[in-house]
């Protein structure tokens, strides 16, 4: 397949990114190094391409209510100009992807997805074929930067892009959002992000992208802003253990399995998936999420198998080495009845022993 | 230890001959850079008789892991205790303090079949023109 390019290709080459193919783009895995990336987001402030994640707008009366049947949490609670992380299932209740939804108003809402699934949930909304809800992917003309880490507020009211909406973005509260016009071009910032730290997510025209992202650089150099690749993405998703599409969640696991069931609400009315979950959640998930320390440092990647008394009672969905805390953590998805270990981890061919560990590893501090 | 002086396998390991007979192991920069943020790394116990080209261990890196070959045959007679309890001094200093372990050699003609620093160079050169990166972890 022909990989694309997001509008921050060049900018990712000349900053010494190295470049690898990821759900269909060229994307930086990294630039001067994960461990670095890392600590730059949790002390200060680190930029994010994520411009390959995927818009899908819905517009018309009933776009609120259509987005209702589609995924597990409520949008007729939220607010105009709020936004809710939610997930969409089938019919068995197992999950087509997370995503977060963005309600402008009633009639009309914006779903930001995974960059896998742009199209399995496009072509799953168009199957649907609601009355009165126009569907249409946003994805290519759309660019998206995330600002995070404790000093983004501060470089948000610094660049002279945003200055129109300075204050507001200032008083912006956790999973709300604003949006304002830039030479005719709606630009969306929300207070969200996939690191645990105080952040941004910016939706912009793709052609508006690079020169904002080169802003955003210039405007934080002394606040410690730099460039983070796909690599400390994921450890810094991963220590607040923030679900990973493909690792925690998947079309075989229900969200009350992946630890997710305060995005389940069954009492909001009939959406895809309801009544598989109603019957999980009374008789019980057959699997569940838990976090485990690898008292050795070995790593646990995903897909090991985890046993417990030499039996196999689940898989690891997620295991790296967690710069923050300095420890080798993984998440696992383990049968229910495995009981509370302890566990072991097959790390190659090698029983690694592990002790069950809270989760999340790391408190997130997103809403602060 | 000089790169210039070592030897390398094609998997990237350095091998550097102390006292006629003893092989000082690492892995080189090229391949600590590509590794990436090492984090953990298992070496065989000194005492441990080793074979060319067998895998002796391994190297963990935040995003991958490694195999760990042996560039010759022999008895493993020293491990870097620093390099397994700070396994970043790897990447900081790949052909000095980031050291492995040292093998005692059976026969010194196990480095025949190994590359100088020139050939290893130009076997970077290959390798890079015609490398298709790995499929990232999604």
């Amino acid at each position: 397949m022909e990989l694309a390019k997001t509008p921050l290709y060049d900018a990712h080459v000349a900053a010494g990114g190295k470049i690898v193919p990821f759900a269909g783009f060229h994307m930086p895995v990294q630039f001067e190094g994960i461990v670095a990336e890392h600590a730059r987001v949790r002390t200060a402030v680190g930029l994010f391409d994520v411009s390959h994640m995927g818009e899908i707008s819905l517009a018309g009366p009933r776009a609120a209510a259509f987005a209702d049947e589609v995924v597990t949490n409520s949008v007729a609670k939220l607010a105009d100009g709020q936004i809710c992380y939610t997930v969409a299932c089938n019919e068995r209740g197992t999950v087509l992807d997370d995503l977060l939804v963005y309600r402008f108003s009633a009639e009309r809402i914006l779903l930001v997805v995974n960059a896998v699934n742009v199209d399995k949930i496009y072509r799953h909304l168009v199957s649907l074929s609601p009355a009165g809800v126009d569907i249409r992917n946003r994805t290519p003309e759309i660019g998206q930067i995330a600002v995070q880490g404790p000093r983004s507020r501060e470089l948000m009211q610094r660049a002279g892009f945003f200055a129109a909406a300075s204050g507001r973005i200032a008083g912006l509260p956790y999973y709300w959002f604003l949006a304002f016009e830039r030479g005719g071009a709606e630009i969306i910032v929300s207070r969200t992000g996939y690191t645990g730290e105080l952040g941004y997510e910016i939706y912009l025209p793709t052609e508006l992208t690079a020169a904002v992202w080169r802003e955003l650089l210039a405007a934080g150099a002394d606040l410690g802003a730099g460039p983070i690749g796909l690599g400390a993405r994921d450890t810094l998703r991963f220590e607040p253990c923030f679900c990973l599409y493909g690792h925690e969640l998947d079309e075989e696991t229900s969200p009350l399995e992946a630890g997710l069931s305060w995005l389940v609400k069954t009492g909001k009315g009939s959406f895809i998936g309801r009544d598989a979950l109603l019957r999980e959640k009374e008789q019980g998930s057959p699997r569940r999420l838990v976090g485990l320390e690898l008292l050795g440092r070995q790593i646990a990647r995903q897909g090991f198998q985890v046993l417990s008394g030499g039996a196999p009672v689940g898989a690891v969905t997620s295991g790296t080495f967690a710069p923050t805390l300095q420890r080798s953590l993984a998440l696992a998805l383990v049968r229910n009845d495995a009981g509370e270990g302890p566990y072991t981890v097959d790390v190659r061919g090698k029983a690694a022993e592990t002790k069950l560990v809270p989760i999340p590893f790391y408190p997130s501090r997103a809403a602060k | 230890m000089n790169p210039e002086e070592c030897k390398f396998t094609k998997e990237h390991e350095w091998v550097y001959i102390e006292d006629g007979d003893t092989a000082i192991i690492g892995i080189s920069d090229y391949a600590a850079g590509e590794l990436g943020d090492i984090v953990y790394i298992e070496l065989p116990n000194a005492g441990q008789k080793v074979t060319q080209m067998d895998p002796i261990g391994s190297i963990e890196a935040v995003k991958t892991v490694a195999d760990l070959y042996s560039p010759v045959s022999g008895e493993v007679i020293e491990v870097n205790e620093k390099a397994v309890a700070k396994p970043e001094i790897v990447n900081k200093s790949p052909y000095d303090d980031g050291w492995f372990i040292k093998i005692r050699m059976d026969d010194p003609g196990d480095l025949e079949v190994l590359f100088s620093y020139d050939e290893y160079r130009d076997f970077l050169g290959e390798e890079g023109a015609g490398k298709d990166e790995d499929a990232e972890d999604r």
